[in-house]
């Protein structure tokens, strides 16, 4: 017989046994019990697993109240959540003060927004170029009508009214989409021939990038309305808005430029040699590389602004945590031991629920970009 | 309770009006009446005085105040755009014109009313700084707390008041201080000191927020003047004039026994006093450039300053705050309102 073992039933016989490392025991072993003191600190994280899991599920719903109309409910000495404070006011937390009669635009947006991001997300759907120019050109144009009104038969809804999880998003994703044309401006003019634009946007992302995100609210919040002329203000929403995509485009920017010095100078001057321009080159050659090795670091600058949507509470906006923050400390009718907590840990659990779903949905993009380049 | 930063806030404030950025040509009467609206600079929210409700709506006794001054100007308590300001911002959102009133609870000193470029138009409410002991201490009186530790926070004038305090009196304390207010309020909670303090009308609140409020006793001493009330660009006496007197009005009606419920059958009282606040009697609205029902639509939309006291943070609400020093002056307290005559 020959040596392709296993093509022939006789040739079975000659293979080797099960290998012993197959099956849960074998990997439990080789894996969680090889030596005395892996045996021990598996033995340790699973009694401080079950510890944290006991716990949270003994205050989260053994011991929490899950009906009531105030604080009286939540009042009693050991109380575990006060799920009544978040029922009765979810609705202030996900539109903040947004008119009731109007809510309906708010949630006809979410579903917008859902349906571009998953448009732009989802790999291989068809009409893609329909898919961006939704997304990024008509999505904000519809957003900014359907969310303010004030045109077409609906009523004008202030900014001052927003809140809660609705301003959070508008923060975070007008900041994300905002920042990234700015910052590729920005990366590309740092490493441009051109001096006067080099030093525009060194002197530009260094401003910008030595002071704190907070100075920057601030200064747009108490400085700016002392200096426009007395009766002209800028929402304060926009200020936030432009304040934000600002910074974070500065900070993008030098993300990007890591990615532009990564790219090899032959990859340049091939397209220097095809005989494409600055713009082709770098739409077609440079960019496209670039971006795809540093999308950990994109990612990362998304999460850290997503979480930086909160310090708009200190030029008296109110984002999702701000508006929680509020409830906690003013409304009296709410007013228990066991109130805090309970609001903190629901913001805190939305604001991980969104930071882990993009830090997912950048390891499936990496994964598929990276395709030509895995060894 | 005022952080130092507070005074710098103010000095920084009143350095920037030296330019001059409040040059109106139109008074702030003219310009609510033209936006159909008044602009009401809050609190981002305190319990009792300025917070939103479960649908969002603001409550609070500022609050309140800012829809009388509405509904006496433009006849509908509703029609006003509520601006939540944090301490930082409040003094220049008044100068800058961002808002026409700031409702919150602030603190009247003579610094603010002359060289920070605003006028206060009155007291809203007397708040001074108390303690709260464990009712097992059977404390009655703060003169009895020789001895006691008290849980306080540091770089405040809160600190200071208490040290002064227990010198004056000659009485020993121990001191236990704290970064931030949250730690000072677990603190106690914990048991680490005997007694807490603040603004007694913070005290109500926190005693809420503890493991047991029934154990809990917010002592009747006030030792420091903290009159918070609503103030208004300097330079406009009109405008001054007319929230100074919407407040006054308030009062008034609750002294005469005027409230929302029976301002109707009050316009048939005999008592000149009534007659001249409902509008039935005299031009003293003409005198404020409103119409003469100008007290009428705020009684009537709002209630008297009892009725907003009660509603807020008295005993209609879980606060439970006593009238103590807001009680009227027929009462013992220290609200007492010029005659409208």
């Amino acid at each position: 017989m020959g040596t392709d073992m296993g093509t022939t039933p006789t040739g079975r016989a000659h293979q080797p046994p099960p290998s012993p490392d197959a099956g849960v025991v074998a990997w439990a072993r080789k894996h969680l019990f090889s030596s005395p003191f892996n045996t021990l600190a598996t033995f340790a994280g699973l009694w401080i697993a079950w510890y944290l899991a006991s716990a949270i599920v003994d205050w989260a719903v053994l011991r929490a109240v899950f009906t009531g109309e105030d604080g009286r409910a939540c009042s009693k000495p050991g109380t575990g959540a006060c799920w009544p404070f978040i029922a009765h006011k979810l609705d202030l937390f996900i539109y903040g003060r947004y008119p009731e009669s109007e809510m309906w635009r708010v949630d006809l947006m979410f579903v917008l927004t859902a349906i571009g991001l998953a448009g732009v997300t989802i790999p291989d759907l068809p009409g893609r170029r329909w898919q961006v120019v939704y997304t990024f050109l008509i999505l904000p144009v519809v957003g900014y009508v359907l969310l303010s009104g004030g045109v077409l038969g609906l009523p004008l809804v202030e900014t001052e009214r927003w809140g809660g999880l609705l301003v959070t998003l508008v923060v975070a994703i007008v900041g994300i989409v905002a920042s990234f044309p700015i910052a590729i401006l920005l990366a590309l003019a740092r490493r441009s021939d051109l001096p006067v634009v080099r030093w525009t946007a060194i002197g530009f992302i260094e401003l910008v990038r030595g002071v704190p995100l907070i100075t920057m609210l601030f200064m747009a919040s108490v400085m700016l309305p002392l200096f426009l002329p007395s009766g002209v203000t800028v929402d304060k929403l926009m200020r936030a808005l432009i304040g934000v995509a600002v910074f974070s485009g500065a900070y993008l920017a030098e993300v990007i430029r890591g990615g532009l010095q990564a790219i090899p100078r032959g990859q340049y001057e091939a397209a220097d040699a095809l005989g494409l321009t600055y713009w082709q080159k770098m739409r077609l050659i440079v960019l496209p590389q670039a971006l795809t090795l540093v999308i950990p670091g994109i990612v990362n600058s998304s999460i850290a602004l997503f979480k930086d949507t909160s310090l708009v509470l200190i030029i008296g906006l109110f984002d999702l945590l701000g508006i929680v923050q509020q409830s906690i400390a003013s409304d009296a009718k709410w007013f228990s031991p066991s109130t805090p907590m309970t609001g903190y840990v629901f913001a805190g659990a939305i604001f991980w629920a969104f930071c882990f779903g993009m830090s997912r949905y950048s390891q499936a993009l990496e994964r598929r970009l990276s395709k030509g380049q895995r060894r | 309770m005022i952080p130092s930063l507070k005074a710098v806030v103010v000095t920084a404030a009143a350095a920037m009006l030296a330019t001059p950025t409040a040059a109106f040509s139109q008074g702030t009467l003219q310009k609510v009446r033209d936006r159909g609206q008044l602009v009401c600079g809050v609190n981002t929210g305190i319990a009792g005085f300025s917070a939103p409700d479960d649908k969002g709506n603001w409550t609070g006794l500022d609050v309140d105040f800012c829809r009388s001054v509405a509904a006496a100007v433009l006849k509908d308590a509703g029609k006003v755009k509520f601006v939540p300001l944090t301490a930082k911002e409040r003094f220049t959102a008044l100068q800058s014109g961002e808002i026409d009133l700031l409702s919150r609870n602030t603190t009247w000193t003579m610094s603010r009313d002359t060289s920070a470029g605003m006028t206060f138009t009155g007291v809203l409410y007397y708040d001074g700084q108390g303690f709260m002991v464990k009712k097992d201490l059977k404390v009655a009186a703060a003169k009895e707390l020789s001895g006691a530790s008290v849980c306080v926070q540091t770089g405040t004038t809160t600190e200071l008041n208490v040290a002064d305090y227990f010198r004056r009196n000659g009485l020993d304390y121990k001191p236990v201080v704290f970064e931030k207010l949250p730690e000072t309020i677990a603190a106690y909670n914990a048991g680490r000191c005997d007694v807490f303090t603040s603004d007694v009308s913070q005290l109500y609140g926190v005693r809420l927020t503890l493991g047991n409020s029934e154990e809990h006793v917010v002592l009747p001493d006030v030792i420091s003047k903290e009159p918070l009330g609503p103030a208004v660009r300097q330079g406009d006496a009109q405008w001054a004039n007319i929230v100074r007197w919407v407040l006054f009005a308030m009062i008034n009606a609750e002294e005469a026994g005027i409230s929302s419920k029976n301002v109707d059958q009050m316009l048939e009282s005999t008592n000149p006093d009534i007659l001249r606040l409902l509008g039935k009697e005299g031009e003293f609205g003409k005198g404020i450039g409103l119409d003469n029902d100008w007290a009428l639509q705020a009684l009537k939309q709002v209630g008297n300053y009892g009725e907003m006291f009660e509603r807020n943070v008295g005993q209609g609400s879980r606060l439970k705050i006593g009238r103590g020093l807001n009680a009227l002056w027929t009462e013992g307290g220290l609200q007492y309102a010029p005659p409208i005559r």
